[in-house]
């Protein structure tokens, strides 16, 4: 291992899961010029499902868009400004070539693990426009590595410079993720990267075994802020590099006062695995989720572990969030039912 | 009766999904079911049925212009725009199922009767077919609302390869379809494919932002739409709501196929292949047969 692991910082991406997609103008200029220079080779800026995805199916942004890149891209003189999209919730007319024209310089093209074919319109147009781009398969532990393999591919074919295994639910285990990431790194010609979630303990560690196997870019972000239990903490992944001899090139002290100094104020509680969390781990399913579990399991009062448990069952990807309130409603029915048999 | 001819361009999982539901119709026969990929299964169940058949695309037609009077399109935005000015040149009555944006955009339960009057008619998407009735109907009983979303998760198996890798023109063409339907500018369109197995029925959700929503006035609306939709396409059915929470109301909607070429959890292909037809049978009983009602 050495110093071609480069670092993707979703902070302001996935963190907006986890306030209800609330940033802030001020949050987002005092983050850019914090971690500016930083040596994190691209900020992600935007809504948690990226560009287009502000909605009442999965939450509104507080500011457009293009306010949110444009406030960054003032602020960000060296690290790259990247964007986030997912086809199907947003397209290259209203969201992406906007997105391009204010002045992203790299574009994550996101999907579900097994439906790469749906990236190729997008990640051929960010090339065109001469700006890289990344392919990211979602929900990544649903799929066997052949399969996985399979789609990287495609990315690969349609020009992607790398794909990122997004581990949405938190579900890989150790021996899974190593497995997995070796087999892509040795079959795939360009880099590997992994986005690891928290909600069984294993962010920073999953990284860790992700480079090991051959992983070359690790997406995280700084105080772990995210969807859920959060995401691989970027500062405590670094201090660890550092402390095992491997060079990275971060200016570490510059990332723990962004963390101390600005995402702390920006996070509404302490990043932690509560009982939810911990559950959508185990059933695998999109940690994202969890704001509105908890809503529907008060309304409906049902069991917010139930109803993830339920959801895993029915195998729900990301952006199905209009199902939580069918699976809670069915779940409310079958309690009163069974309440009604037992008299 | 003497049945009406048509033809079938695109022998994927749309063509040949219509091209069964046209072979059960009692106004309507299939004359040509033509595309270009010889690996199609469609073209061997064709055959199997007894149905002309052909590689050679719309040039088939061109060659023997007599072989249909009204013309399914079920291949792709891009090749319907080279298609388009052909078949109208040749005096086809168009039935468009792709996302091109060409024609007269038609949801049957809402405007198909001056639909009747264009040369070619487009039905949108699948999404569209099963959310513009029901944002429809919020209109009715709230003229005022501001902003309307609709949402279709899709099982991968039932998209097709063109639907996958034209994602964005499903997008836009659905919005914008929303948007002129309702008369309501701020309109977003979201399709999501799930991989799931076994795979899942098509679910579709519209929400609407409005300020004290009537729910009983809203749910008759909604209701009576979904009455008129089941004449067409059996399998449509409310399966949530409506029901209201933070001035969010959301109507969840499930198709279940018939089950003709794709098995039952494909309703995206049954919404749009029933309205297909439902427009070329009445098509064909007004203008070509001058049936009365």
């Amino acid at each position: 291992m050495t110093k071609d692991i480069i670092f993707f910082d979703s902070t302001l991406r996935d963190g907006s899961h986890a306030i209800g997609h609330k940033l802030t103008v001020d949050n987002i200029r005092n983050y850019c010029t914090g971690i500016d220079g930083s040596g994190l080779h691209v900020v992600i800026v935007g809504h948690g499902n990226g560009l287009g995805a502000s909605s009442l199916q999965i939450g509104l942004s507080a500011l457009p868009d293009q306010e949110m890149l444009t406030t960054a891209r003032k602020a960000l003189k060296k690290t790259k400004l990247g964007a986030f999209l997912i086809p199907g919730l947003g397209t290259i007319k209203d969201n992406l070539a906007p997105a391009i024209d204010l002045g992203v310089d790299l574009v994550c093209v996101a999907c579900h693990c097994t439906e790469a074919d749906v990236t190729g319109q997008h990640i051929d147009y960010v090339r065109k426009r001469g700006k890289d781009v990344y392919g990211v398969l979602m929900m990544c532990h649903m799929a066997a590595k052949e399969k996985l393999l399979m789609e990287a591919k495609k990315m690969q074919s349609y020009g992607a410079l790398g794909v990122i295994l997004m581990d949405s639910a938190g579900a890989f285990d150790p021996n899974m993720l190593e497995e997995t990431v070796s087999f892509l790194s040795k079959k795939l010609d360009i880099p590997v990267g992994f986005h690891g979630h928290n909600n069984l303990g294993l962010a920073v560690s999953n990284s860790l075994t992700a480079i090991r196997s051959g992983a070359k870019i690790i997406d995280g972000t700084i105080r772990g802020f995210g969807a859920g239990a959060g995401n691989c903490q970027l500062e405590v992944f670094i201090g660890l590099l550092s402390r095992m001899k491997i060079e990275t090139g971060v200016d570490l002290y510059k990332l723990m006062d962004v963390s101390d100094g600005v995402v702390a104020k920006i996070m509404h509680k302490a990043q932690e695995i509560d009982s939810v969390s911990l559950t959508s781990g185990m059933a695998g399913v999109f940690s994202g989720f969890a704001p509105y579990v908890k809503k529907a399991a008060e309304r409906f009062s049902v069991d917010p572990r139930d109803i993830f448990i339920a959801l895993g069952k029915r195998k729900i990807v990301g952006g199905q969030e209009d199902f939580i309130i069918d699976v809670a409603l069915e779940i409310a029915n079958k309690k009163a039912k069974d309440q009604n048999l037992s008299f | 009766m003497k049945k009406v001819k048509v033809g079938i361009i695109g022998t994927g999982n749309i063509g040949t999904d219509l091209l069964i539901k046209v072979q059960r119709s009692e106004i309507l026969e299939c004359g040509l079911f033509a595309g270009k990929n010889p690996d199609s299964v469609g073209i061997r169940r064709a055959e199997k049925m007894g149905v002309r058949t052909s590689f050679n695309s719309i040039k088939e037609i061109q060659d023997d212009p007599d072989c249909c009077a009204i013309v399914f399109d079920a291949t792709s935005a891009q090749v319907h725009s080279f298609n388009a000015p052909i078949l109208t040149k040749l005096g086809k009555f168009v039935v468009d199922l792709t996302p091109s944006s060409i024609g007269k955009m038609c949801v049957p339960v809402v405007n198909l009767k001056e639909c009747l009057n264009s040369v070619n008619v487009n039905l949108i998407t699948c999404g569209g077919q099963a959310t513009i009735p029901i944002a429809y109907a919020l209109i009715k009983a709230h003229p005022e609302i501001g902003y309307i979303e609709v949402v279709a998760s899709i099982a991968s198996k039932s998209a097709g390869s063109g639907t996958r890798a034209n994602i964005d023109e499903y997008v836009l063409a659905t919005k914008e379809a929303v948007r002129i339907f309702t008369g309501v500018d701020q309109a977003k369109a979201i399709i999501i494919l799930n991989s799931a197995e076994p795979p899942v029925f098509m679910r579709n959700t519209v929400y609407a932002k409005i300020e004290k929503p009537n729910l009983e006035k809203i749910t008759e609306q909604v209701l009576i739409m979904a009455q008129k939709i089941q004449k067409y396409v059996p399998g449509y059915k409310i399966v949530l709501g409506p029901v209201v929470e933070n001035n969010r109301v959301t109507t969840m909607v499930e198709v279940a196929g018939r089950g003709d070429f794709l098995p039952k959890y494909s309703g995206n292909l049954d919404i749009i292949t029933c309205a297909a037809v439902n427009v070329a049978e009445e098509f064909a009983k007004k203008k070509i047969l001058r049936l009365k009602d």
